[in-house]
């Protein structure tokens, strides 16, 4: 590059988005929303064979101030699902939500009076994952996704983002 | 105090203006009321010192969405109050909707350290519904499958609890002994999570000498593992401090409110209905009944770990036992018949058909039937209209049972207490909140 052989020695030229794309894909933090079954395997991919520290992103933080990614796993009923929305609130931004299993997609199986049916009727989801539960593996294509996703992403489009919140 | 500063107090002292009143005889009855009345009006706190403290319904240690409301005098617990409902799927309102069948995966999601054991609780029920058996084969199947659900659970139950109270390796272990669990059933049952792997009458599919051989490697190397996990814990100073003494409860209370497994064990009460009632073949096999008498959160500890190896014992037994023979039932109008039949015969083709879109139509009546599952007494009342899907089915869900222990085992107790409490009572919120 010719700006960079003028500057000299120690410097690199690059686009900001690609910087803080690559710098933000490799550091989420997962905030780990586990609500039933979806936890025990989200707990599973944090275990011996699984190893999520693969993906840089076995910092599991129990507080939504410290952690980039909701990992949605498990049944939301309406009685829970103010507080999910609570917590996302409460992450900082910029924030991104993975919605574990076909529960926390579509409601899943529960048919029923009181699970809502699919969280992105209250969340911005960025990432779907299929399964009931999803498998360990499943659950890291979707981190992986999410990566992409971020990797992609502009550093303004975060600024003024108006998120559209759909009450049903 | 100067003179001209004024405080509440001399406001309220002031008694009302007595000027322009009428005269005592002319006066109304409220009037009078109101003049009589003690100008004193006290502020007093009715918290007093005390601190309203709400833990989850998100927290890192209520084993899910389990909300505890706290009033606590400092960091002492004045009293607590568990609130449930925050994973409350309607199960069975929705098992009024589908064929007996169909709820079998459902009864998956129920406890879900341990979806084998509620698959056999529910199928029990229903078989004894319709008055069939299954097999004595798949019977031993079952049981094996079910000893292994146990261990699962109580892996995660002392695992967690480990890592509540700051112990975070042995969850990592017991993570590392769950997964070879759920390689066996991902080898036998074809699903290595939420299983569904009992049928009315049977079980899906019977087991191969793979799956047999997996099992008894994986019972060969467990006791090994499982006491390099204790060795972290049995001489813990800090596991045993914060252990010891607390969630103390006495064998007549934990009657009284209902607790159930390894809880009611905990505090002396050798009631297990493996042995006082037997199911399947239990009372073919040889195993002890493991109590402690402290009642505290040690002593559930204890009882887990020992019961682990009870389990072990049992599928030794069964590996030893397990005799040839069918897995199904022979009801046709009762059992699915087996899909390769299905394809080639009109008789499997017709009653799969009536068995899939009407369902097994038991007689009327009802019945419960209960097993000792992970977690306590876990049973299931069916009432049937003689119809495809049961008119109404209730879950006695331990965990729901054991939490209400909570209130009395957290008073007076610190509130970092709760954490061992809570992991040594062990509940699962899918089914507590059914």
């Amino acid at each position: 590059m010719g700006l960079e052989s003028a500057l000299g020695e120690g410097y690199l030229t690059t686009k900001l988005d690609a910087l803080v794309g690559w710098a933000r894909k490799n550091s989420l933090w997962p905030m780990p929303m586990g609500l039933s079954c979806c936890a025990i395997e989200l707990m599973s991919a944090g275990d011996p064979r699984h190893d999520i520290s693969r993906y840089g992103m076995e910092v599991m933080r129990f507080s939504p101030r410290q952690s980039d990614v909701m990992i949605v796993a498990g049944t939301v009923t309406y009685k829970m699902a103010h507080v999910v929305r609570k917590i996302y609130d409460q992450m900082a931004e910029p924030r991104w939500v993975i919605a574990m299993g076909a529960c926390a997609s579509s409601g899943g199986m529960f048919r029923s009076y009181s699970v809502v049916q699919g969280i992105d009727q209250f969340l911005p989801v960025d990432v779907f994952t299929a399964g009931c539960p999803p498998r360990p593996e499943n659950l890291f294509n979707a981190l992986i996704e999410l990566q992409k996703k971020v990797e992609k992403s502009s550093v303004l489009d975060y600024r003024d983002r108006k998120e559209p919140i759909i009450i049903s | 105090m100067s003179e001209h500063t004024k405080t509440a107090d001399d406001f309220f002292d002031t008694p009302l203006p007595t000027t322009n009143l009428p005269p005592k005889e002319q006066r109304s009855q409220l009037l009078q009321a109101l003049l009589d009345m003690d100008p004193d009006i006290s502020f007093d706190d009715p918290l007093e010192n005390d601190m309203v403290l709400n833990m989850g319904p998100s927290h890192p240690a209520t084993h899910g969405v389990l909300r505890i409301l706290l009033r606590l005098d400092g960091e002492t617990i004045v009293s607590a109050m568990p609130e449930l409902g925050y994973l409350h799927r309607g199960y069975e309102k929705i098992a009024e909707n589908e064929t007996y069948h169909e709820f079998i995966t459902h009864t998956d999601r129920l406890d879900y350290l341990q979806p084998l054991h509620n698959n056999v609780a529910y199928i029990l029920a229903v078989e004894k519904l319709l008055g069939i058996e299954a097999p004595v084969r798949a019977q031993y199947i079952r049981t094996m499958l079910s000893e292994l659900a146990r261990i699962s659970s109580h892996l995660v139950g002392f695992g967690v609890m480990a890592m509540d109270v700051g112990a975070m390796t042995l969850l990592l272990w017991c993570f590392r002994e769950r997964e070879k669990i759920h390689d066996i059933f991902d080898l036998v049952v074809g699903a290595r999570f939420t299983t569904s792997f009992t049928r009315i009458g049977g079980i899906a599919q019977d087991i191969t000498d793979e799956g047999l051989a997996a099992i008894r490697a994986f019972i060969d190397q467990f006791p090994e593992r499982q006491q390099e996990g204790e060795r972290l814990l049995n001489r813990n100073r800090i596991f045993f401090d914060r252990c010891r003494n607390t969630g103390v409860i006495s064998a007549e209370d934990a009657l009284a409110i209902g607790l159930t497994g390894p809880n009611l064990r905990g505090s002396g009460v050798a009631m297990d209905l493996r042995r006082d009632n037997p199911y399947m073949i239990y009372d073919q096999l040889d195993f002890d009944v493991i109590t402690e008498t402290e009642g505290d959160s040690l002593a559930r500890y204890y009882v887990r770990l020992a019961e682990m190896k009870e389990s072990v014992k049992i599928i030794y037994q069964c590996l030893d036992k397990l005799p040839q023979g069918a897995v199904h039932a022979r009801e046709p109008k009762k059992v699915l018949p087996r899909k390769e039949r299905i394809y080639t015969r009109m008789e499997e083709l017709i009653h799969d058909f009536m068995i899939v879109n009407f369902g097994v139509n038991p007689p009327e009546g009802e019945v419960y039937h209960a097993v000792e599952s992970a977690k306590g007494q876990l049973g299931f009342h069916i009432v049937s209209r003689g119809e495809g899907h049961p008119w109404r089915l209730k879950i006695r869900s331990p965990s729901f049972c054991n939490l209400q222990a909570l209130p009395q085992m957290l008073k007076g107790h610190l509130l970092s207490d709760i954490l061992a409490v809570l992991g040594s009572l062990d509940p699962v919120m899918g089914e507590a909140d059914k």
